[in-house]
């Protein structure tokens, strides 16, 4: 599971739903993967402004990631434009601009879309319960009395 | 045939055998990939989105989420977050090393993200075993509340959602559509080839409040109350005019419909095989 899902998924149990401590989940004994993606700077785009920093913050210090910036990047800063040769021509002669993922983005990418949960447990701030994680598949089922 | 949603609950009548049956099957891959371009169509997504595909199985239309624009998938590359209670299913999606991110759930409990995750969501073929309790504790109608109502918190505000499912008989049609309605959504029915046995349901909703307001919702809004609202196709009968069968006209649609039913679409993503490493 993907750190940027993580800073989505909440508690589903019904007496968790109006608490505050029921999201973000905190990941347990958890085994982490990095599974490279394409960049999608305009996914990354999108999303930003629907990313809980601090908490996201939060749950990549206690994966013992590095540490994030304070405050979230402004989308502006995802993409640089670099002067380059178009694709295919190797004459040196025509140079254009283009806008390309910068630095900032690819970090994001990496943390948000390629670090993933592969085994452990999260776990819910509220009520205590424990999500298993198995194969990046979280078990989300809830038993009868728990709904 | 009887429907499997009578015969077993879900996840036993998923079962491993089942679900190989069900991914491998080029039949129902072309009929499940039909339908996901026909629900993306609906959806109208212009930009790489946050997608939510509830009773995703082994990722048939995740696959066609991850797929680029120019592979044939609006707005995409996306992103997408799959649910299934099927263990087995969710298997087979492992193996195919689908791009989403995969979790065992009953929809029927709940749909637990936080308020204004997603962009949008589908759902193609699954809506209607939440029609079956599985517990006598339960009631179908309380487990599509529960479903509309995380569904709805869970979309942003002028999100979409298309969840193309098969009911039963009428009745099940307008309890489907009117749990969506409580939950707060504008919906709409769309029938695709009607009273053919090859009839596909779609049910359309929409969260006001956002840009998206007034394009389709101008098909689904104010639904309250009403079962059926078929206004594409009655929109589609009033372009055709008079078209007669065997007209040019009529030949050309044709023509088009199985252009459409014939697009090709790559069953592996460009992704597969991609490197995946441990880290520490
Ligand atoms: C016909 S398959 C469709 C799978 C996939 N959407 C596709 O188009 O290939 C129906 C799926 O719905 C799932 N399903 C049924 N009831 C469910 C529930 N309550 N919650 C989540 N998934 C469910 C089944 O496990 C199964 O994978
Ligand atoms: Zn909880």
């Amino acid at each position: 599971m993907k750190i940027l899902t993580l800073n989505f998924l909440t508690c589903a149990r019904k007496l968790c739903k109006s608490s505050n401590t029921a999201f973000p989940l905190h990941p347990k004994e958890a085994d982490l993967e990095i599974v490279e993606t394409e960049i999608n700077v305009l996914f990354l785009k999108n999303i930003m402004g629907r990313l809980m920093w601090e908490e996201l913050k939060g749950v990549v210090g206690e994966l013992g990631l590095p540490d994030l910036p304070p405050t979230p990047p402004e989308p502006e800063t995802l993409v640089e434009t670099k002067l380059q040769a178009p694709e295919g021509d190797n004459t040196g002669l025509n140079i254009e601009k283009a806008e390309v993922p910068s630095q900032i983005a690819k970090d994001l990418h990496r943390v948000l879309l390629e670090t993933c949960v592969k085994e452990g447990k999260l776990v819910c701030g509220n009520c205590g319960h424990e999500y298993a994680v198995r194969e990046g598949i979280a078990n989300f089922l809830l038993p009868g009395h728990l709904v | 045939m009887s429907r499997p949603e009578d015969t077993l609950p879900p996840d036993l009548f998923y079962n491993d055998a089942e679900s190989r049956k069900y991914t491998t099957s080029s039949r129902i891959q072309k009929i499940q990939s039909d339908m996901t371009h026909r629900a993306l169509s609906l959806l109208h997504l212009t930009r790489p989105s946050m997608i939510l595909d509830v009773g995703c199985g082994s990722g048939l239309s995740g696959e066609i989420l991850s797929a680029s624009d120019a592979e044939g998938t609006p707005g995409g590359p996306h992103v997408w977050v799959g649910f299934d209670i099927s263990a087995s299913m969710l298997g087979i999606a492992l193996e195919k090393e689908v791009e989403g991110d995969l979790f065992l759930a009953d929809a029927g409990q709940g749909v637990p993200f936080r308020a204004g995750t997603f962009d949008a969501a589908i759902s193609i073929s699954a809506v209607q075993w939440l029609c079956n309790a599985e517990s006598s504790e339960e009631s179908p109608a309380g487990r599509l509340s529960r479903f509309f109502n995380g569904l709805y918190a869970s979309l942003r505000r002028g999100g979409r959602a298309v969840c193309q499912f098969y009911p039963k008989n009428d009745e099940q049609k307008r309890m489907v559509s009117s749990a969506a309605v409580r939950a707060g959504f504008g919906a709409g029915l769309l029938e695709d080839d009607p009273a053919t046995k090859s009839a596909k349901t779609y049910l359309v909703l929409t969260v006001g409040g956002g840009e998206l307001e007034g394009d389709i919702t101008g098909v689904v809004r104010g639904m309250e109350g009403i079962d059926v609202m078929d206004s594409r196709r009655r929109a589609k009968d009033r372009k055709r005019g008079d078209e007669r069968k065997g007209s040019r006209a009529w030949i050309l649609r044709k023509k088009e419909q199985m252009e459409r039913k014939g697009k090709v679409v790559k069953a592996n993503s460009k992704y597969t095989g991609r490197k995946r490493r441990v880290i520490f």
